[in-house]
């Protein structure tokens, strides 16, 4: 079938099962524009390039299926920069196709032109610069296949102007369906080590004081299920870092809930304290392990990651199983079934009794509000959580906000989180939640945000209002940066420099309204719960809730930066408790 | 894990890396290896017998980072193919040097006679200065170098190390199970 470069493009992403786009078009994309109308793929129209590149992001989180964006050339591609490497950072698949001046004009400095596969190369897994129409079908099937294998991550397909445009010679093409893939070089690794998977299976039955240190791996690779049969196989706790919220259930008796930086104490020292760490999809990040010499000092290790490279990256494994964490947690089980299953486990009431204990001591707390005093965003979030359906959607900015919601909701669900991990991205709430919305319409979808995240992507509720993504945002209004003022109080002598952002303005209620959403304000703990109530009851258009909060509350426990998690430092109202 | 002393004093590794032949992956290898503060110390690059792909022969400092990371890492570059790590003991090293020496008519003789021991060839003579080349093991080579010092070195181009695996020296025994 003759097509031309567009119409393959187009074509391509239909057949990869594309449903939506998120973009916004200019002058080097614009012929993809026009054979758009006339394809099957909805196209959601962003006010800024980053909030399309979010919203992939949001979407991918939310569904499992890759994000795609697509955006013109130059600035564009800049402003997409920010998303790929979040993305990259958190291996989030997702497509991202931006124009390119025409073929003959690349390095002429040309009308937004810009190095877009150069400036990308370290944010994405793979780039491509296609050169020629009749290489789009296999460019796209390619594109998507390594996006969304392995270890997933953003892939960049970066398309001239001139093999998409219909009335350039160089677009005319003949379309072909790729049966396979051009890649000598990629052989994403799928099963675990048998041998491997036997030694770690051993090593669990003669642990004492294991942990299975879980992570965003467990989500990528769907084994959320296999996990659970894990953990109430051999009866070993669970810890869920920031990337696996919901990838094993905050209600589950086993669940020991967020390690790290601003993790519970009792997911923190149970680490501390082990003699065997499981680490299933997890990558020994600096805010998880604190310094790393004196991280989990008793602990052997088995890791077990789809990437090889992260295996011994930070700390020395004992067995290190490069793998799918699904189908080695599934052999893992299977092993531990031929030692026995649960007989093969070591009585580990001790350990069992020294983990409550600690749940016990030191719960997470917060003080309430005194009657002249603001809200306080743990009060918020808590009231939010109980409020909302189990299943809701919770996409958050990053900052004290973000450390708070991981802190204080439960999540009993998998892809129910969305946030910025690695790359700590503020402003990610908004087109995050957005995203997640599009693709899953059946689900409430809540981001929650701080005042300094929502003022860098509150233009994208104007597409979330006129595409009908009626999102909920919870806008925790401290008037501060707030997590760089808590590191000022700590850490810098209470000298502040740079973190007020004023309390009144903006005034985010008109600026809601501004935007096409409903906008409340609340300012007392009892408008607290009628304002969620009246936010939940409307699905026309999205909502703004801005409750106004203490800007002094900090967020506890802590392990300062570059100290070792054994001097996690406890919520002031606990600090006299033995450990 | 293969080391030997480099020009720098730390160990090195010798890393052969058959990569597709497209545009861009010298950028992507020497990308990779900037933003993950692995040290190269030289590059050698020429397209191989199959026109799909090309060799790249890397010598890296191995002290700058551990050797593991290194090799995973390069190996999620979707464009490398394989990656062999070459023990200078178990390989052939080959390196090319060109060299313009000064050379008054008066000493030239001697420059000659060096060039005569290290079987190297004469490329150009100049009224007071003589271009010479030697393709050696990198030793030899920095030998050869060392020796031509004292003389006046104006120039010198070293290619940078080429290895492949050194053959198998015994046949199979045709009795052998």
């Amino acid at each position: 079938m003759n097509m031309n470069g567009g119409q393959a493009l187009m074509k391509a992403l239909e057949n990869e099962g594309v449903d939506l786009l998120f973009g916004l078009p200019g002058g080097a994309i614009l012929p993809v524009y026009d054979p758009l109308i006339d394809s099957s793929i909805r196209h959601v129209l962003v006010r800024h390039e980053q909030g399309a590149g979010h919203m992939a992001e949001g979407y991918a989180h939310a569904t499992g299926r890759p994000g795609v964006a697509m955006v013109t050339s130059g600035p564009a591609a800049t402003n997409i920069v920010t998303p790929l490497c979040d993305a990259y950072m958190d291996s989030i698949p997702m497509v991202v196709v931006t124009g390119q001046v025409p073929y003959a004009a690349i390095g002429t400095d040309a009308f937004q032109e810009c190095d877009t596969t150069g400036i990308t190369m370290s944010v994405t897994k793979h780039n491509y610069l296609v050169t020629e129409a009749a290489d789009i079908p296999q460019v796209i099937h390619d594109a998507f296949h390594i996006a969304t294998t392995g270890r997933p991550g953003p892939v960049l397909v970066d398309i001239p102007k001139d093999i998409v445009d219909p009335n350039n010679p160089r677009s005319a093409m003949e379309w072909y369906t790729p049966d396979s893939h051009d890649l000598p070089g990629y052989h994403p690794n799928r099963a675990g080590d048998s041998e491997l998977i036997r030694q770690a299976a051993k090593l669990v039955c003669e642990a004492e004081r294991p942990v299975i240190y879980s992570g965003g791996g467990i989500l990528k690779a769907r084994a959320a299920e296999a996990l659970l049969e894990l953990a109430e196989l051999t009866g070993i706790p669970v810890v869920t870092t920031l990337m696996n919220r919901g990838g094993f259930p905050d209600d589950h008796p086993l669940c020991l809930g967020m390690p790290g930086m601003h993790g519970n104490y009792t997911a923190v020292t149970a680490m501390q304290e082990a003699d065997l760490l499981i680490a299933l999809g997890a990558r020994f990040d600096d805010r998880v392990t604190g310094k790393v010499a004196g991280f989990a000092p008793l602990a052997k290790i088995i890791h077990v990651d789809i990437d090889s490279a992260e295996l011994g990256k930070v700390r020395r494994p004992d067995v290190a199983i490069q793998g799918d964490c699904r189908l080695v947690i599934e052999d893992l089980v299977k092993a531990l079934g031929e030692l026995g299953g649960n007989e093969s486990q070591p009585d580990r009431n001790r350990w069992r009794s020294r983990i409550s204990g600690w749940q016990e001591r030191f719960p997470l707390t917060y003080e309430q509000s005194k009657d002249d005093e603001l809200l306080k965003p743990q009060y918020v979030l808590e009231q939010l959580r109980d409020a909302t359906p189990d299943d809701t959607i919770v996409a958050s900015g990053v900052g004290q906000h973000q450390m708070w919601t991981s802190q204080y909701w439960k999540f009993n669900h998998p892809y129910t989180w969305v946030n910025s991990g690695g790359l700590g991205t503020m402003g990610f709430a908004i087109p995050a939640a957005i995203g997640a919305k599009a693709g899953r319409p059946d689900r409430m979808v809540w981001a929650v945000d701080g005042d300094g995240c929502f003022q860098m992507t509150a233009q994208e509720l104007v597409t979330a209002a006129t595409e009908g993504f009626p999102i909920k945002v919870a806008l925790i209004n401290n008037a501060y940066l707030g997590m760089v003022r808590q590191w000022q109080e700590m850490f810098y002598q209470e000298r502040y420099s740079e973190v007020y952002l004023t309390r009144d303005v903006p005034d985010y209620k008109l600026w809601a309204e501004a935007l096409g959403c409903v906008g409340l304000r609340v300012e007392s703990p009892e408008e607290v719960g009628p304002a969620i109530d009246q936010a939940n009851e409307i699905d026309d258009r999205p909502v703004v809730v801005e409750f106004r909060c203490e800007a002094g509350e900090n967020v506890y426990p802590m392990v300062p930066a570059g100290m070792s998690n054994s001097d996690v430092v406890v919520d002031p109202s606990q600090q006299d408790r033995p450990r | 894990m293969s080391a030997s002393s480099g020009p720098n004093g730390g160990g090195t590794t010798t890393l052969v890396v058959r990569v597709e032949n497209k545009a861009g992956v010298l950028a992507r290898v020497a990308g990779l290896f900037a933003r993950r503060g692995f040290n190269i110390e030289s590059l050698a690059v020429a397209p191989t017998e199959d026109e799909r792909f090309s060799r790249l022969t890397i010598v890296v400092g191995v002290d700058a980072a551990p050797m593991e990371q290194v090799v995973k890492q390069l190996d999620k570059l979707v464009n490398v193919v394989e990656i062999r790590e070459l023990n200078p003991s178990a390989s052939v090293e080959r390196e090319l040097v060109m060299v313009t020496v000064q050379a008054d008519p008066a000493i030239r003789g001697q420059i000659l006679d060096l060039v005569r021991v290290f079987q190297a060839t004469v490329l150009n003579v100049g009224y007071d200065e003589i271009m010479v080349s030697l393709t050696g093991s990198p030793s030899r080579v920095d030998d050869f170098e060392d020796l031509l010092r004292p003389y006046g070195i104006v120039d010198v181009q070293r290619t940078g190390k080429v290895a492949l695996p050194k053959l198998v020296k015994s046949a199979p025994d045709p009795l052998a199970p």
